[in-house]
């Protein structure tokens, strides 16, 4: 059976293509937007972008480490 | 006269009906009670600040009270009734949809209670309304889960029902209204409101009872208990500093576990701590901007999450899995199901245009006008993770991420018809705000679209996106549960009570067997010396006595002739 278009290997990759240029298009439009936060690191370029890679990154890993404590089998309550 | 009848009591009464109706009337009679509750609610002219008040064991309680805060909350219970009928239609039994409505109708009348008794009447029936959701389940899982739900909540009930008997002993009064946390009945008073709001540790009720409903009763059930809750802490609780603090480890607690979780259903059920935890947060931080953000964010998340558990309920009730690791690829062959996730999960996220863009940045900008700038920080870190446990995970996982080969339809009319409703409502408050900012208890002054705020949080979540495909190798679905508070109930509690009742069956099987040979022995010395052949028995033959009588009678003559 033939692979639905959506997840075909090139569209995956121009998927990708488009997230990134996206990505970059959302950054670079602060050039033209001024910024009046109530923090200084608010003011920062591209805040909402290094925030949230930073942060998720963070709550990601956290996840795990705490996973490889408190997961268990999911019939532990059967 | 109708003033006087309580809004809640139309989807009530409709519950007690339902059972005794027919399928075609009753069709019609849950889609007709939410939207007649409605007419009650805005149809009849009454203004908000009517109050109806009647005396009840010498106190004036008021079961209505027209306010903004309750009018609102009211308005979008009916709507969710009417939503969740219409999913529920056709799969629904009449004992469920009577549950539903029961369930329903207790939350509209807590939120219109003017006094403490209403409240507490109209929250209790909550309680059983909403157990009566879970069993209907039909697993033995949803029983003993319902079970389980039914001790935390009664558990709610009683440290409520102390609270308030010790606040109106008192005070005097009964009138609900803004209450200060000074004194042990309000610390329980809020301390019973919280357990309703799934502040932690007792969270766990949440994930553990909700996904073992059916798929419709899901659905009812994320939207009236924990949002009640908001609604009491709303009127109140405004501005208690440790609410702050409260709903800030509710969100971050519903990140975490919803990224370790496995179950869809379940990832959403965190998800709800983790919704209800900002409207926390706005309620702590007080202003009218946070009280509005608040109100309007439980608004706008009764709808989405009502949504999103559409979305997984259709997901399961036409392919009977909820893991994520036997799921995916249903994008080709459930698109509408998939498409109305998405817009759900996007209005989780708040993203532009959504109804959560409109609600969520009133409660992150209360949080920076009060320069509040650590909380802010971890309102906007949370909002990032958002869109990484539920705006992402839910959708990739269910409708994309590898193909799961199954290939079932989306559901029917109805379920679609009413996922289609929910969807357009998250996209209509989105891109056209003021009717609900009209609605909230305060003048709005917050205008959500501005350049800054929209390129900001579309680098917040867009970046999220690219760390969620970037880390998805640390997020493979595995067959897990994850260990929570619950854990000293369903386990630890019952382990240390088997291991109690061993140990005193020892120790009784020990008394009761010492007992019992000791008296045997004592019963068996005293027949061997007194039994029939005992040696104390004994007949002694006539002609010994007599003999022992002489003896008896010569000693005596001796001593006494001496």
């Amino acid at each position: 059976m033939e692979k639905h278009w959506l997840v075909r290997p090139k569209t995956i990759r121009l998927l990708w293509i488009v997230m990134l240029g996206v990505l970059a298009v959302t950054v670079l439009l602060q050039l033209g937007i001024e910024i009046h936060g109530e923090f200084h690191i608010d003011e920062t370029f591209g805040f909402g972008a290094w925030y949230g890679l930073g942060t998720c990154a963070v709550m990601v890993i956290g996840a795990k480490i705490l996973g490889a404590v408190i997961k268990r089998k999911d019939t532990y309550y059967d | 006269m109708i003033s006087g009848l309580p809004p809640g009591l139309i989807l009530i009464a409709g519950a007690v009906a339902i059972p005794f109706v027919g399928p075609t009337i009753r069709k019609g009679l849950v889609l007709a009670l939410p939207v007649l509750t409605l007419a009650l609610i805005w149809g009849t002219g009454i203004d908000a600040g009517t109050v109806w008040s009647a005396p009840f064991m010498g106190y004036a309680v008021s079961p209505v009270r027209y306010a903004p805060t309750g009018m609102l909350f009211a308005t979008v219970f009916s709507i969710m009734a009417f939503g969740g009928a219409l999913f529920a239609l056709r799969s629904a039994r009449p004992s469920e949809m009577a549950a539903a409505f029961l369930y329903a109708g207790s939350a509209i009348g807590v939120v219109f209670a003017g006094d403490l008794i209403t409240l507490f009447v109209f929250w209790e029936i909550m309680a059983i309304g909403s157990t009566m959701v879970v069993w209907n389940g039909s697993s033995d899982a949803a029983r003993r889960a319902g079970l389980r739900y039914a001790l935390i909540h009664f558990f709610g009930g009683i440290v409520l029902m102390i609270g308030l008997i010790g606040h109106i002993e008192a005070t005097g009064s009964i009138t609900f209204d803004v209450m200060q946390a000074d004194a042990w009945p309000r610390w329980l008073i809020l301390a019973g409101f919280l357990i309703n709001a799934g502040a932690w540790p007792l969270s766990s009720w949440i994930p553990d009872a909700y996904p073992e409903a059916s798929p419709a009763g899901m659905v009812f059930l994320s939207a009236f208990t924990t949002k009640t809750a908001v609604f009491v802490l709303l009127v109140g609780f405004p501005g208690t500093q440790a609410l702050i603090y409260v709903g800030l480890f509710m969100i971050f607690y519903g990140i975490i576990y919803a990224l370790l979780e496995n179950d869809m259903r379940r990832i959403l059920a965190y998800s709800i701590v983790n919704q209800v935890g900002f409207m926390v947060v706005g309620i702590g931080i007080g202003t009218e901007m946070a009280l509005n953000g608040a109100a309007a964010h439980a608004f706008a998340h009764i709808i989405y999450k009502g949504l999103l558990l559409m979305s997984a309920g259709s997901v399961l009730y036409m392919t009977g899995k909820r893991k994520c690791s036997d799921l995916g690829g249903l994008f080709q062959s459930m698109p509408i199901t998939a498409t109305c996730g998405i817009i759900g999960a996007l209005a989780i996220s708040a993203f532009p245009l959504t109804s959560g863009f409109i609600s969520k940045s009133m409660i992150n900008q209360s949080a920076a006008d009060q320069h509040m700038m650590v909380v802010w920080l971890l309102l906007t870190a949370a909002s990032a993770g958002v869109f990484l446990h539920a705006g992402i995970k839910f959708p990739w996982f269910v409708f994309f991420q590898k193909d799961s080969g199954l290939r079932p339809p989306d559901p029917p009319w109805n379920m679609r018809a009413a996922m289609i409703f929910f969807a357009a409502l998250c996209l209509l408050i989105g891109v056209f705000p003021q009717p609900l900012y009209a609605l909230l208890p305060a003048p709005v002054a917050f205008v959500p679209y501005t350049g800054a705020h929209v390129v900001g949080q579309l680098q917040l979540l867009l970046f999220s996106g690219l760390a969620f495909f970037l880390l998805l190798p640390l997020m493979k679905r595995t067959l897990t549960v994850s260990l929570d508070v619950d854990w000293l109930y369903r386990r630890a509690a019952p382990a240390v009570i088997a291991w109690i009742a061993r140990d005193l069956r020892e120790l009784s099987d020990g008394v009761l067997g010492g007992t019992r040979a000791q008296v045997g022995s004592i019963i068996d010395s005293m027949a061997h010396y007194h039994g029939p052949a005992g040696l104390l028995a004994r007949t002694l033959p006539t002609g010994r006595t007599v003999f022992w009588v002489l003896v008896i009678l010569a000693a005596f003559l001796v001593f006494n002739f001496s």
